[in-house]
């Protein structure tokens, strides 16, 4: 099952269960979204349960709010997450804090899923990953999924969740495991053990990390995208590193963490996100706090750079497997 | 060609009167009481466009009923309507003084406003829910919810059902279908038409009532708001207070080139209409027929307020700064609860006696129920919620790093 089918999926056995949960976001009915995320919901579950929305994110997230605080859970998509920004103000100063300003009088259970990253040459518009903020936010929680059977786990959890999750799904890793390169041919999900979902309800929890690759010399934090990144630079450079996909950025699985840092003792951190003040500056400091004395070297990040993702050099502002592997393999000479 | 082109120049429009200046609404148009006739529920929205650029009146200036908007309520009711204005405009006084007095950091009181929430309250039913803003208590006067609850909120104290986390004033009870103010501007319209589309999808019979300001007309929220509501055909009442002031910003400023903010609704195909925000009367008989239009399925309905703001916007404003002492008493719609008194007394069903005798009942209730909230505290005495209460709902669950830093914190 590829990561849009497994999306899918989760929506379906959602719906299935429970009547409350509705799905909207521009093109998202009769079509089924551009991305196709969601096509057949509408006609399995009538127009009132899936539908199309005018093109406003603040509309869109609004709405959505007054559903959830009536009782309903939406699951909304925004088109791409560059688009979320006319919605940041809803999620920010609503979606994040009416739990605690009421006094969980009115509550906030919500999805808003939204296709995030580049390496689909979608330009500065099509390929932010917009994480850090989001993580910046008391009261939200922040999800992002690296393959098939995390996505439909993490999407049940989140739909099952009693607060607003973000759901950033990094949309390279939708039809195919991405193995690191851009250049060299894809594997199908259907040859990837994480491409076979299983069936029915099973959830995977939020704030559990997973460790993807044992490894005893360096630990490599990734998310998403990165983690296949992470994966082929060890693979290449022979690093013996143990690469840790967090899968929920918030809350954040710090146990897991350390508990690699202070084996490992040195840390590389990777995410495609812009460098300053991305979550990754996050990640750096815990490690730090946590971590100091099991430390043999600096912590190094490997981000995007702070620049707007780019057309036509795509790639080269893409932290790939080789910008990766001279981490790794600076951070083993100290 | 030699055409000969001019610099261009930007338009920044003012409003009539600065302080120094003597208020002039001579060219405010007010059409008589029961000039503007009452339209069946059904009507389409181009069938009423003129309905956005008059104004719906009840009672004339001898405080009779007029009209095909009058006759809805019995003596009690109307009793009872001026009894809650009477009640919010105690409770308005005694806790702006509180403010002044150190007990609370902040205020917003209603002057001049109280008919347009307490008389909307009554044209709901137990179950709908109203998106307020911050001038909208009556809404909670009106159906009764505990004013030393209200108070508790505004002192912070420990019996303040929110534990001290937001502001006073921003009250918050489901229970009395009066959404969690935010304080942001506009964000909450649009979540009260999400709300409505919530009963639709659910197949329920509830109605939602979204609130904004004039100057919150402006925001972007108020356009989804009214796409979405046109769009979905959403049950729900949506309320412009149009109270000519937006802290220090006239109505001009963001009502921009339209002559009207109900004509707004025209270029979404909603019934719009204006409605005389200082006649209980008027007010109560337009929210009805707009809940009606929800509650059968006919689609929102948009509603302009036409009214003062006769006080400052909060207890932080000093409106003498911008505009003139005398607007207020120039304000050629008056005063609501005089509007309502009047009436009453020219039906014989109330007397300046007995108006004076409830003033002061009213007022020692409010006292009473004062001296019992300050008993349990005040933000000003620092008997507030212990700081553990901030990391608390932050989620359902607290997580890892929020239960370190209550910790860290000594809490």
């Amino acid at each position: 099952m590829t990561m849009i089918e497994a999306i899918r999926d989760a929506h379906d056995v959602a719906m299935a269960a429970d009547d409350r949960v509705v799905v909207f976001g521009e093109d998202v009915g009769f079509f089924g979204g551009v991305f196709r995320c969601t096509a057949g919901l509408q006609e399995k579950y009538g127009k009132s349960r899936c539908f199309d929305a005018p093109i406003n994110e603040s509309g869109i997230v609004g709405t959505a709010i007054g559903m959830a605080a009536y009782g309903l859970k939406p699951v909304i998509e925004i088109q791409f997450a560059d688009y979320v920004y006319p919605a940041y103000d809803q999620i920010v100063s609503e979606a994040a804090r009416l739990r605690h300003r009421s006094n969980a009088d009115f509550t906030c259970p919500l999805v808003i899923r939204m296709p995030t990253g580049g390496g689909i040459f979608g330009g500065q518009t099509h390929s932010q990953s917009p994480e850090a903020l989001f993580t910046h936010v008391s009261g939200l929680k922040v999800v992002m999924p690296s393959n098939p059977a995390d996505a439909k786990g993490l999407l049940l959890a989140s739909i099952a969740d009693p607060d607003p999750v973000i759901f950033l799904e990094p949309k390279r890793l939708y039809n195919g495991p991405f193995d690191g390169h851009h250049d060299k041919p894809l594997t199908t999900w259907k040859k990837h053990a994480e491409g076979d979902v299983p069936e029915g309800d099973e959830i995977v929890p939020l704030g559990k990390a997973k460790v993807t690759r044992k490894g005893a010399d360096v630990t490599v934090l990734a998310y998403g995208t990165m983690v296949y990144v992470a994966e082929a630079a060890a693979k290449e450079t022979g690093v013996d590193a143990e690469v840790i996909d967090l899968r929920t950025l918030m809350p954040l699985d710090l146990e897991t963490i350390t508990a690699s840092v202070q084996k490992t003792g040195r840390c590389v951190i990777v995410h495609e996100a812009t460098r300053t003040c991305g979550f990754g500056a996050e990640l750096l400091s815990l490690v730090q706090e946590e971590c100091f004395y099991h430390l043999e070297a600096p912590i190094i990040r490997v981000t995007g750079w702070d620049t707007p993702y780019p057309h036509a050099q795509e790639w080269q502002y893409f932290p790939g497997p080789a910008r990766v592997g001279e981490a790794l393999n600076t951070v083993m000479e100290d | 060609m030699s055409e000969e082109l001019r610099p261009l120049s930007l338009n920044v429009p003012e409003p009539g009167c600065r302080p120094g200046d003597t208020p002039d609404f001579s060219d405010f148009e007010i059409p008589r009481a029961g000039e503007v006739l009452r339209p069946p529920v059904d009507v389409a929205a181009d069938d009423i466009r003129d309905m956005a650029f008059s104004i719906v009146r009840v009672l004339n200036k001898e405080g009779q009923a007029i009209g095909e908007w009058a006759g809805a309520m019995t003596p009690d009711e109307l009793r009872t309507g001026l009894r809650h204005m009477l009640t919010l405009r105690a409770f308005d006084k005694r806790m702006l003084m509180a403010q002044r007095q150190g007990k609370t950091s902040f205020y917003m009181q209603h002057l001049g406003e109280e008919a347009i929430s307490c008389a909307f309250a009554r044209a709901l039913r137990p179950g709908d829910m109203n998106f307020p803003t911050y001038r909208q208590a009556g809404l909670l006067v009106a159906v009764d919810y505990p004013m030393l609850t209200m108070m508790n909120q505004i002192y912070s104290n420990a019996d303040d059902p929110l534990h001290g986390r937001q502001l006073p004033i921003m009250y918050t009870s489901k229970e009395h279908g009066f959404f969690s103010i935010s304080g942001n501007l506009g964000t909450q319209f649009v979540q009260s038409v999400g709300w409505a589309m919530a009963s639709a999808i659910s197949g329920d019979t509830k109605i939602a009532a979204g609130w904004i300001g004039d100057g919150s007309t402006a925001e972007s929220d108020f356009h989804a708001a009214m796409v979405f509501a046109s769009t979905y055909k959403a049950p729900v009442v949506l309320n412009i207070v149009n109270n000519q002031w937006a802290i220090s910003t006239f109505q001009g400023i963001a009502r921009g080139g339209v002559g009207t903010f109900a004509a707004r609704g025209h270029g979404f195909g909603i019934p719009s209409l204006r409605v005389d925000g200082n006649d209980y009367l008027a007010v109560h008989a337009v929210a009805k027929w707009a809940a009606e239009r929800a509650r059968r399925g006919l689609g929102p309905t948009l509603i302009e307020y036409v009214t003062y703001r006769a006080g400052g916007h909060s207890s932080s404003d000093d409106p003498s700064a911008y505009r003139s002492g005398e607007e207020a008493s120039a304000w050629p719609l008056g005063d609501p609860i005089k509007r309502l008194k009047q009436h009453l007394i020219a039906i014989g069903e109330w007397s300046e006696e007995r108006h004076t005798q409830a003033e002061a009942e009213i007022m020692d209730e409010v006292i009473a129920t004062q001296k019992q909230a300050e008993s349990i505290g005040t933000l000003g005495d620092g008997k507030v919620p212990s700081p553990r209460d901030m990391f608390e709902g932050v989620y359902e669950t607290m997580p890892p790093h929020l239960v370190r830093q209550r910790q860290q914190a000594g809490y």
